[in-house]
């Protein structure tokens, strides 16, 4: 693999005085799909955030392409070519499925627009579908599918994934899972995902790392994980599938 | 497999209505009256008085405590035996039908053009058939409605598109009012004007000259609040603006030396056309212009005046609202968190929406100064921000035609209750009707909140189209998710 995209050393994040991220270093490189495993409440989501600016690292430096994003304010960050779909999805509810993309394209110049448009409702067919529906009606999988396309609007070289299987049903975990492994290969786009799902996860990554507590705990190629026996005690037998 | 509510079974079912458990009923009944029994024995049943002699005397009033027990013995007999007595899945009382609202949010992209045709000829129509007796319609009726609905336009972009709740909207009204009555009373720029330009320009051409400063004031005093209530949102927010608005009062009314504190600015300088006054005088606007002189004719122009101003808001947020800083206030509106993931700067995104919404309170409150000619802080209390709120909320959030809709209604309905004279013969002389427009208010939205929860037009109408018109009505979608 090449150069490093996201490269985070020893972040610490507090929620008050609470310790949330106790020096946590990661690398993404270039082209990657490098997925983030662990439990509930382990502090993935809380490193996502961080990297986006909110909250902030309290120690610890986060660069992004070479800049230094540790101190900038999040709308900012989101300027260099970093995308997220956030926990939870959060897609605008009012809004129509058009206008939620519309939203994700705001940063860009706008001239590509179409192509992008087009190309994400070739990738879910259901969007376009719905393209004028309010986005708070649709069902969880096309709300997952709309805060991906929102997120890829904004023409990222860094796409973030966070949980996007949550709640949903095995077929359309598959399908985003399926989509996700598609922009990589084909527009070469790099991915980190933070997922619970750690088998489909660890499945579809090139690398991975397993958080526990605020602590990156292991890290290995995908495979490597997958046959680890600790990570098949603690993530893969038992739920997971 | 669940059962829905309204499926094929219980429709061929036909749900039968349980029997009426009548004890019950009227146990709960009498509980609820001796409830308020409690309550009004000591707000209702005695009153002070002081007789002719200054010796205090107490009157007892067991009658209309009586009145009142009874009042609320029947509905709650009437709500047991007749609202909540339905069969399980029954469709819920409807006091204003699905058709109805249906058919409202049908006709709003016809409703504006009609509702334009109407406004414009609605004051040549006035004048025509009754002469003088025209103001009355023009002037209470046409530009007070006029004065809210830009208000609540207004207010519409601060809370209906950009989500942000503010209490303290009558603020900026307050200070274009102030800015109009200031600047154009203002001795020295009188002076400086009539020994630079000429004799009478300032008093001729002060309102058109102060209306845009009166609009940017009031614009930077938006972000000046804007400032600190950037991190709060909700009732916190609500808060805060509260209390600017207070402020802006308190100081109107006190800082004595600038603003004329109680007593307020007189002799404000009348609007003219363009320059020309509208006096009967020979280079008055009749004589010019060869038409019989009237009082009406200031109106006539005050309220074209108001109906341009509106158009200049609507206008305004309907071209916004397709623009990314529209946008981006109802993804705000939304979702502040996920805003900030696009690359949203939710801060500018704030300011942007707290200034120009104030902006249009500016221009409004200039108008109003210019209409009467008099400003005191009297006309800037809370209650004037509760009304604009109410509008807007009435109106259906974000809705441009609710909120005409929720004028109307409002202040046309406290105008109206002014001309209920036949209510002084039963309740007395010195009863005023519109002294209940309030409790007529609240009434209103507490049934709204029963019946029509999202406000009279609760379709939000999206900003780009494809193919065919879409929306997905309000009531369809609960609270919060949809
Ligand atoms: N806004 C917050 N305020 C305080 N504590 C938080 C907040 N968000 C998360 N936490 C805490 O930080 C820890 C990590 O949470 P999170 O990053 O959401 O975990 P994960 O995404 O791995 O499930 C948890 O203990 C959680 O309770
Ligand atoms: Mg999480």
């Amino acid at each position: 693999m090449s150069e490093t995209m996201l490269q985070v050393r020893d972040v610490k994040t507090y929620y008050g005085s609470i310790c949330a991220l106790k020096g946590v270093s990661i690398d993404v490189n270039q082209g990657e799909i490098v997925t983030l495993i662990g439990s509930n409440g382990a502090g993935k989501s809380t490193l996502m955030m961080t990297i986006c600016g909110s909250p902030r690292a309290r120690e610890g430096s986060i660069t992004f392409m070479g800049t230094d994003i540790s101190r900038m304010p999040t709308h900012q960050i989101m300027r260099l070519g970093l995308a997220q779909s956030p926990e939870g999805r959060r897609v605008f509810p009012r809004m129509s499925v058009f206008e939620n993309l519309q939203m994700g394209s705001e940063i860009t110049d706008g001239t590509m627009f179409d192509q992008d448009l087009e190309r994400i409702f070739e990738m879910f067919p259901r969007l376009k579908e719905r393209r004028d529906q309010r986005a708070g009606t649709l069902s969880g999988g096309e709300q997952q599918m709309l805060a991906i396309g929102r997120a890829l609007m904004m023409r990222p070289k860094l796409l973030m994934l966070d949980e996007p299987s949550l709640g949903l049903a095995p077929l359309i975990v598959k399908q985003i899972f399926d989509a996700i492994r598609e922009l990589n290969k084909r527009d070469g786009l790099t991915v980190f995902l933070v997922e619970q799902n750690a088998f489909h996860a660890l499945k579809l990554a090139h690398r991975a790392y397993v958080m526990v507590n605020g602590e990156i705990r292991m890290s290995g190629s995908g495979a490597e994980l997958l046959a680890n026996p600790d990570v098949r005690a603690a993530y893969l037998e038992g739920g997971g599938h | 497999m669940a059962i829905e509510p309204n499926s094929m079974t219980t429709a061929v079912l036909a749900p039968s209505k349980p029997p009426i458990d009548w004890s019950n009923s009227i146990k709960e009944s009498a509980i609820a009256a001796l409830v308020m029994l409690l309550i009004a024995i000591p707000i209702f049943a005695i009153k002070t008085d002081q007789a002719m002699n200054n010796v205090l005397s107490l009157e007892t009033r067991w009658g209309l405590v009586a009145t009142l027990c009874g009042l609320v013995f029947a509905s709650r007999l009437f709500a047991h035996v007749v609202l909540w007595n339905r069969a399980p899945g029954a469709k819920p009382v409807q006091l204003i039908p699905d058709s109805v609202t249906a058919a409202l949010g049908k006709i709003s992209p016809v409703f504006g053009p009609l509702a334009l045709g109407f406004a414009i000829i609605f004051p040549f129509v006035v004048y025509i058939e009754q002469g003088n007796g025209a103001l009355k319609w023009v002037n209470n009726y046409g530009i007070q409605i006029l004065i809210y609905v830009m208000l609540g336009w207004g207010l519409n972009i601060v809370v209906g598109l950009a989500g942000l709740l503010d209490l303290g909207y009558v603020a900026f009204y307050a200070i274009g009012a102030y800015t109009y009555a200031l600047l154009s009373t203002s001795e020295p720029i009188q002076l400086w004007m009539a020994a630079h330009i000429g004799e009478g320009f300032w008093q001729a051409w002060a309102f058109w000259f102060c209306l845009p400063v009166a609009g940017v004031l009031a614009a930077f005093w938006g972000i000046i609040l804007g400032f600190p209530v950037l991190r709060l949102r909700g009732d916190y927010l609500a808060i805060v603006t509260l209390a600017f608005g207070e402020i802006i009062y308190l100081v109107a009314l006190n800082w004595v030396d600038f603003t004329g504190g109680g007593a307020g600015i007189t002799s404000i300088p009348r609007v003219t056309f363009f320059g020309i006054p509208f006096t009967p005088g020979d280079d008055g606007f009749a004589a010019r212009f060869g038409i019989d002189p009237s009082p009406v004719l200031r109106s006539i122009f005050l309220y074209f005046l108001i109906l341009g101003l509106c158009l200049l808001t609507a206008f305004v947020t309907v071209r916004l609202r397709r623009l990314p800083v529209g946008r981006a206030w109802e993804a705000l509106r939304e979702d502040e968190i996920a805003c900030r993931s696009l690359g949203i700067n939710t801060t500018n995104t704030k300011l942007t929406a707290f200034a120009i919404g104030a902006m249009f309170g500016g221009f409004a409150g200039a108008f109003f100064s210019v209409r009467q000619g008099f400003v005191s802080p009297d006309s800037f209390k809370f209650l004037e921000s509760a009304t604009i709120l109410a509008i807007v909320v009435l109106g259906g959030m974000g809705s441009l035609v609710g909120v005409v809709l929720a004028s109307i209604a409002i202040v046309g309905g406290t105008e109206l209750l002014r001309e209920l004279d036949f209510l002084k013969q039963v309740f007395g002389d010195d009863f005023d009707p519109t002294q209940y427009r309030m409790l007529l208010v609240g009434l209103a939205m507490v049934l709204m909140m029963l019946w029509k929860p999202r406000g009279l037009i609760s379709t939000r109408e999206p900003s780009v189209f494809l193919k065919e018109r879409k929306a997905v009505s309000g009531s369809l979608v609960k609270e919060g998710h949809g």
